[in-house]
């Protein structure tokens, strides 16, 4: 099928579905004023800006569906918005297109201790789904580093994950039914009350989908008994390559922990200076690596990884004796990357996964890329599954840094790639990764997405030019890469 | 043993030009889930010969196999190095292929605690209806790059795609697995296990027929022992190949002589029991309930319905397998499919009828 490109509205058009969303909406659910739209010209990645034509902010499903039923009929796009914490500008506005906040949908439906579940609208922060689980000894477990402020409609657009995932699972894991409203604003029901639904697994499709097959207006999720007990082991190594392999020496050993972090000794230095951890800040990288379960597994799971951690050249092993030294443990590492912004005026997370046993040599290749990049480079990541969110510094204030910083960030998921690994872990595509993702897929599975979108979104109203680059972006892109920068080939197919 | 062989070129081709002349296929691995769905006619396209273990890697937790690879071997080859699929697929009459097991999405009594098919499956490559290979996933746990096609392969029963290759999550094996068992009628097997699931225990099974509730406790040996101490009754280490039979269905209770069909009700665990004529068994703490019985199945998909859930007619003639979609649903499966199949030739009509996938 013709992969046509990305939507255009013209200016009429835009006009009159402004001009219908206010007869329709209450006064209070529609910004228009250019100052008020400057609050939501960015996601976390703050290097793309851009003011829609209106934000609205729905009081309810309803309301939801009267902005998707007007803007479709004037064929007006809508990017859909949660908290505003994504990382790939997945919710960076249309200049000519609604953005959606769900914000104002943040109400916890139910939770329901019997059946181990929490019914809430996408606008309920992650945190909070866990807050009112725990007197009921449940929790909900995807925990990405946001989740104070990130959203469930935002989780499950961007399928976020988090310290626990290795053990636990990714939202999709996590997430038993969705119920959205398409682009035409009809309702669409994934997953059920039980473990499972009937027909095309849709609760699958739906997640992680960044927003571009329908609008999350209510999720039912899984909760989990608390652990009985939570433990944490620090090691320091003298090498980043030994750290990469007790890793690996780790997983083989056929240990499931429920977290396992590592830092480099850029990560190490600037954590402790910033909450006096008590990390060892002459570590070429330390190893966080959390335990839990029943008091006997548990003791049981750290005296084989204390024994693994020593064999694989850790110089010191430390365990957490109680609660407050384990939250001081993890502070460190939850406040690396505002730790790590103290150092350098602007920072880029990025966001590759890596086979486990390519860590140690993806790192000695991104540290030889920053050499050449001449741009310091600091690690703080999931190492327990392989993703990496290599920090690059710099200061968007010096001309040509942030360009170069966005080859680096480039030539980092290209290494990623050729380790046999994949340009984002977590973090979504957005419109950061649509140029790696050309690298990453071929022609033919790029038409496959883009078709399994037109299921849904036959117009392609919601959230245009996201996630799946078009197939002429690709075509320049490769382009680009074969004639060194020259233009590219003529021939090459337009759509 | 067959040898082992990619025949993903040669299927490709067949599917293009079956797709060119508008034949529809009959997708096959072993056959030990024809019976599972709708009847397709069609011409057979075997996936027997296409099979073998690509890549295993136990300390990545991942393993590749082809789809015509049998389950078995895949299992086999797994239990050498400590390590399982988390998912514990049916084996029915001994047999079933890892592309199968994926196509089916049935897990087993392990699902609720650990990992569902659709979980553990991390990439897939596979032919479209256009005699297309394309890749979805990869091998890594955590990857978001473009949509989750590949878990939606799980459960669609070839209807969107012929599986080639797929890669799973493997998990470790445990140290030590003990059985409790304890008298109790339904009703009160439901109270406790929605009492039991608040508690950090090692469960990973309970289900609950004739009249007793048992439960598979795995982990630690020190663990298990202490959970199985804590949930009294009487706890064994050799279940008597109880979850074997409850995973691959050789309990007396899904006899195939059993004249009644066999229905599964996937519902919220702790929905009481519910008011349906026949016999009982519980699966997944609650959440997946066999049941066997003359009921209309009108009023069988009511009641699941009712509780949340829906209901699947796993065997039984003339009645129609999968819980009927509202339109605008069964609308966007015609879509999806024709996303994948625009000539409509892959195992059409195995899920729904009237063009429906």
């Amino acid at each position: 099928m013709a992969q046509r490109s990305e939507i255009t509205v013209d200016e009429s058009a835009a006009r009159a579905c402004m001009a219908a969303l206010r007869r329709a909406l209450p006064p209070d659910t529609l910004l228009t004023d250019p100052d008020t739209l400057r609050t939501y010209e960015c996601d976390a990645l703050s290097a793309y800006r851009r003011l829609p034509l209106a934000v609205a902010l729905p009081h309810d499903r309803e309301q939801v569906r009267t902005v998707l039923r007007i803007t479709r009929e004037h064929g007006v796009p809508v990017v859909p918005r949660g908290a505003g914490t994504g990382l790939s500008g997945g919710a960076l506005p249309h200049p000519r297109g609604v953005l959606l906040s769900l914000a104002r949908l943040n109400r916890i439906l139910a939770i329901d201790p019997r059946n181990r579940t929490a019914r809430v609208e996408p606008g309920v922060r992650n945190l909070a789904v866990s807050e009112a689980a725990r007197p009921h000894g449940l929790h909900y477990a995807p925990d990405p580093s946001s989740q104070v402020a990130c959203t469930i409609g935002g989780n499950i657009a961007e399928n976020a994950g988090g310290v626990h995932c290795l053990k636990y699972g990714l939202t999709v894991h996590n997430v038993l039914r969705i119920e959205a409203l398409t682009a035409d604003g009809e309702t669409l029901v994934a997953g059920g009350g039980g473990l499972d639904g009937p027909g095309y697994d849709l609760a699958a499709a739906l997640t992680g989908s960044e927003g571009l097959l329908a609008v999350v207006v209510e999720a039912t999720v899984r909760l989990l008994p608390l652990p009985q007990c939570a433990r944490v082991l620090l090691a320091a190594f003298e090498r980043v390559e030994d750290a990469a392999a007790a890793v690996a020496a780790v997983i083989a050993g056929g240990i499931v922990p429920a977290g396992l972090e590592m830092m480099d000794n850029a990560a190490v230095r600037a954590a402790e200076d910033f909450v006096h951890a008590g990390y060892p800040t002459d570590a070429a990288a330390i190893l966080l690596c959390e335990l839990d379960g029943t008091e006997a597994e548990v003791e049981a799971g750290i005296a084989r990884v204390r024994a693994l951690l020593a064999e694989h050249g850790a110089t010191e092993v430390r365990l957490a004796r109680d609660e407050a030294e384990r939250e001081r443990f993890w502070k460190g590492r939850k406040a690396a990357f505002p730790a790590v912004g103290r150092l350098s005026p602007d920072y880029y997370c990025m966001d590759g996964t890596i086979p486990r046993r390519e860590i140690g040599r993806v790192l000695t290749r991104i540290a030889e890329l920053a050499r050449e990049h001449g741009l310091p480079v600091v690690n703080v990541f999931h190492a327990g599954d392989g993703n990496l969110h290599p920090l690059i510094l710099y200061d968007a204030n010096r001309p040509g840094e942030l360009e170069r910083t966005e080859r680096l960030g480039h030539r980092i998921l290209e290494a990623c790639i050729e380790a046999g690994g994949t340009v984002t872990g977590e973090h979504g595509v957005g419109v950061e990764k649509l140029d790696p993702m050309c690298r990453q897929f071929d022609e033919a599975t790029l038409r496959q997405f883009h078709a399994l979108r037109e299921a849904f979104d036959p117009r392609r109203l919601l959230n245009p030019g996201k996630a799946v680059p078009t197939l002429a972006r690709c075509a320049e892109h490769r382009a680009m890469h074969v004639r060194g920068g020259r233009l590219p080939f003529p021939e090459l197919e337009r759509f | 043993m067959a040898a082992d062989a990619d025949r993903g070129e040669a299927l490709a081709a067949r599917v293009a030009e079956a797709a060119a002349a508008g034949t529809p296929l009959r997708i096959a691995g072993s056959g030990s889930k024809a019976f599972y769905g709708r009847p397709v006619a069609g011409e057979p396209l075997s996936l027997a010969g296409h099979r073998g273990i690509v890549a295993y890697e136990p300390a990545e937790l991942y393993v590749t196999a082809r789809a015509g690879t049998p389950l078995a071997e895949l299992e086999e080859t797994l239990a050498a190095r400590g390590q399982r699929l988390g998912c514990e697929p049916p084996r029915f009459g001994g047999r079933g292929t890892v592309g199968g097991m994926v196509a089916a999405g049935l897990s087993g009594p392990r699902r609720p605690w650990s990992w569902a098919v659709r979980d553990v499956v991390l990439g897939v490559r596979c032919i479209n209806g256009r005699g297309e290979i394309l890749a979805f996933g990869g091998r890594l746990m955590k990857n978001v790059a473009g949509f989750d096609a590949a878990r939606l392969m799980a459960g669609s029963l070839g209807t969107l795609a012929v599986l080639l290759e797929v890669t799973l999550r493997v998990d470790p094996a445990p140290e030590a697995s003990l059985t409790v068992s304890l008298e109790c009628d339904m009703a009160e097997a439901i109270e406790r296990l929605a009492a039991w699931g608040r508690l950090p225990l090692p469960l990973a099974g309970a289900c609950h027929l004739d009249g007793r509730l048992h439960l598979r406790l795995e982990g630690a040996e020190a663990s298990v022992r202490e959970a199985a101490a804590r949930l009294g009754g009487e706890a064994r280490a050799d279940d008597g190949g109880l979850w074997a039979g409850l995973r691959d269905h050789t309990l007396p209770f899904f006899s195939a002589d059993d004249p009644r069909p066999l229905w599964r009700l996937s519902v919220p665990p702790a929905t009481p029991p519910l008011p349906l004529a026949g016999e009982w068994l519980l699966d997944w703490g609650g959440a997946q309930r066999w049941l066997r019985s003359d009921a209309p199945a009108g009023a069988v998909r009511a009641a699941a319905e009712r509780a949340g859930g829906h209901a699947t007619c796993f065997r039984g003639e003339g009645i129609e397998p999968f819980h009927p979609l509202a339109p605008a649903a069964l609308a966007l499966h015609r879509r999806i499919k024709a996303a994948f199949d625009p000539a409509g030739i892959l195992n059409p009509g195995r899920m729904y009828a009237e063009g429906g996938p």
